[in-house]
């Protein structure tokens, strides 16, 4: 299916919580409220059209220092397909930075549990409900998130 | 009648944790698993990565899109020219260049060539760790010739830094096609003498069959990809699910396991080198004349003869190495199919020289998140069973 198409089956499903899309070199992504990421992964997940089952990639974008964006700081991003149709859809959800949380998607994808301690580990993003939600790269006593823009290059 | 003295007294089972690496000859580099063992049985395993986290993907923030090519390199530094692709396929995709077809076909014969230097490698210690020492040694010798089509090409072994963000460095040198045929050749023979080694080997049946189990299902809700995924029987591999370089115009077959075990997946990525011999056969066959890097300015650099020569490709190169090529605003996540599986770069531009954001996806990163669904309940000798069957290598898992 055409990633638009997915864009637009999305919006259907959850007209109140889709507050863009926007591609670019082909690929569509869809900014979603953080209310109900988990819900829309879930569908994403198991509606017999789509089926996304392999989360490609998850991460996050720190944008407090690109120039021009006004939105809240952190981005955190879902890049999935479907290893049966072949179909991409890139999903995004902006966090703020006092209250950088969002619903962890483990129970629909298994692999999301590591890609989001990465996430906690070098950007500080919380992900609610994460089984197991621990420092993975770097020790544990470590202080400070590195890949957030004001982490200095060669740390403290 | 019973006495005090011959009574069965119930045994206390204790359970026991045991720090497998991150100095152990088995664990591929400076992976740490954290074993719970109750005797000789695993019962729990808690993979401790980032012994070798360099925070590169914070470094490549501030690198001009040219300087990041050989920070690649020090992924998955077993097969460091699939990195470069990987990331200059992203960009490429960011900015919408194009590559000449020459160019793209050197890319796909390099990019065969890194495979099997990985996969050789692969099957070299997988087999020493289950105890299988002759391979390693012929498997050295193959790849050694590898590494030495790739310094005929690129000048270097292994770091190549070869790749250019719309072609290559330069041309193949025009004794590279008769080598790397002369390669080719014998080199089915000599797969033929390593697989007779194992294939039948009891001691290797009994070690790899049934270990390590994953349905299709649970391989790809878990995220695995590369030889690890097929092992299970799942058809997903990026050179035919989204080709890049010249994929497309070459014909090879997607190998495929059934059972999803540490034995299937040696069968599966055994099959992978055939392919790869038959691919880079057909690239040396069709490869067509032309320029090897873009011709528009913007992004491709000049041939190294001409800068040499020319003032202005000399200040051109210089421009577009240390300053910046213009990168259009934009965000694009691109997957390569690596040696280890879906190497990804999802990159993240504010219309500035430099990257606003690098996001590596490493295959070996999340295979290892498997491992402890592998060895939970088996027994401890199989953990190097199962190290070995995800072929990690921990400069890209820890990046």
């Amino acid at each position: 299916m055409d990633a638009d198409q997915i864009a637009k089956m999305i919006e259907e499903k959850f007209p109140d919580q889709v507050l863009g899309t926007m591609s670019h070199a082909g690929q569509v992504g869809v900014m979603l409220k953080r209310d109900r990421v988990l819900d829309v992964c879930r569908f994403l997940h198991d509606e017999p059209l789509l089926r996304m089952d392999h989360l490609a990639d998850l991460t996050a974008v720190d944008y407090s220092a690109y120039a021009g964006d006004t939105g809240p700081r952190f981005e955190v991003v879902y890049n999935m397909i479907s290893t049966a149709f072949r179909h991409r859809i890139r999903l995004k959800v902006r966090v703020p930075e006092d209250d950088p949380r969002v619903d962890t998607v483990t129970p629909v994808w298994h692999t999301a549990g590591w890609h989001e301690r990465e996430t906690y580990d070098l950007m500080g993003i919380i992900f609610n409900g994460h089984p197991d939600l621990r420092r993975i790269l770097l020790p544990e006593d470590w202080v400070g998130h590195p890949l957030r823009k004001e982490y200095p290059l060669k740390g403290y | 009648m019973s006495s005090p003295d011959t009574e069965i007294k119930e045994i206390v089972q204790k359970e026991i944790t045991l720090n497998m690496g991150p100095q152990h000859p088995s664990t591929h580099g400076v992976l740490r698993l954290v074993l719970d063992l109750q005797g000789e049985t695993v019962v729990g395993c808690d993979p401790r990565p980032g012994y070798l986290h360099r925070g590169i993907e914070k470094w490549m923030e501030h690198r001009t899109y040219h300087q990041i090519i050989p920070m690649t390199d020090r992924l998955e530094y077993i097969s460091c020219f699939n990195n470069n692709l990987g990331y200059v396929v992203a960009v490429e995709k960011l900015g919408g260049i194009e590559v000449p077809p020459r160019a793209q076909f050197i890319r796909t014969i390099l990019a065969e060539l890194g495979r099997l230097s990985a996969h050789l490698v692969w099957l070299g210690t997988h087999a020493l760790d289950i105890g299988a020492m002759t391979v390693c040694m012929y498997t050295l010798r193959e790849r050694e010739q590898v590494l030495d089509l790739f310094e005929i090409v690129t000048g270097a072994r292994q770091t190549v830094s070869f790749a250019r963000i719309g072609g290559v460095r330069n041309d193949l040198p025009r004794d590279f096609i008769d080598k790397c045929r002369e390669f080719i050749d014998q080199f089915p023979k000599r797969l033929e003498e390593y697989d007779t080694l194992i294939r039948e080997n009891r001691i290797w049946l009994k070690r790899t069959r049934g270990i390590g189990v994953f349905t299709a299902e649970e391989a790809v809700n878990y995220g695995l990809t590369g030889g690890t995924l097929r092992g299970s029987g799942v058809n997903y591999d990026l050179r035919k699910v989204e080709p890049y370089a010249a994929y497309d115009k070459v014909e090879f077959d997607v190998p495929l396991g059934t059972h999803g075990d540490v034995y299937d997946r040696y069968l599966v990525r055994i099959e992978e080198m055939r392919q790869s011999r038959r691919i880079i056969q057909q690239c040396l066959d069709m490869i067509p004349p032309g320029p090897v890097t873009t011709p528009d300015p913007r992004y491709g650099v000049p041939e190294k003869a001409t800068v040499m020569q020319n003032m202005e490709a000399l200040a051109h190169q210089f421009v577009l190495m240390s300053k910046w090529v213009p990168m259009p605003k934009g965000e694009a996540y691109v997957a390569t199919e690596g040696p280890k599986g879906e190497l990804g770069f999802f990159v993240v531009s504010d219309g500035g020289g430099r990257p606003y954001r690098i996001k590596i996806r490493a295959p070996s990163f999340v295979n290892l998140s498997a491992i402890p669904k592998m060895v939970t309940g088996g027994m401890l000798a199989d953990v190097v069973a199962c190290i070995g069957t995800i072929d990690i290598v921990l400069g890209e898992c820890d990046r």
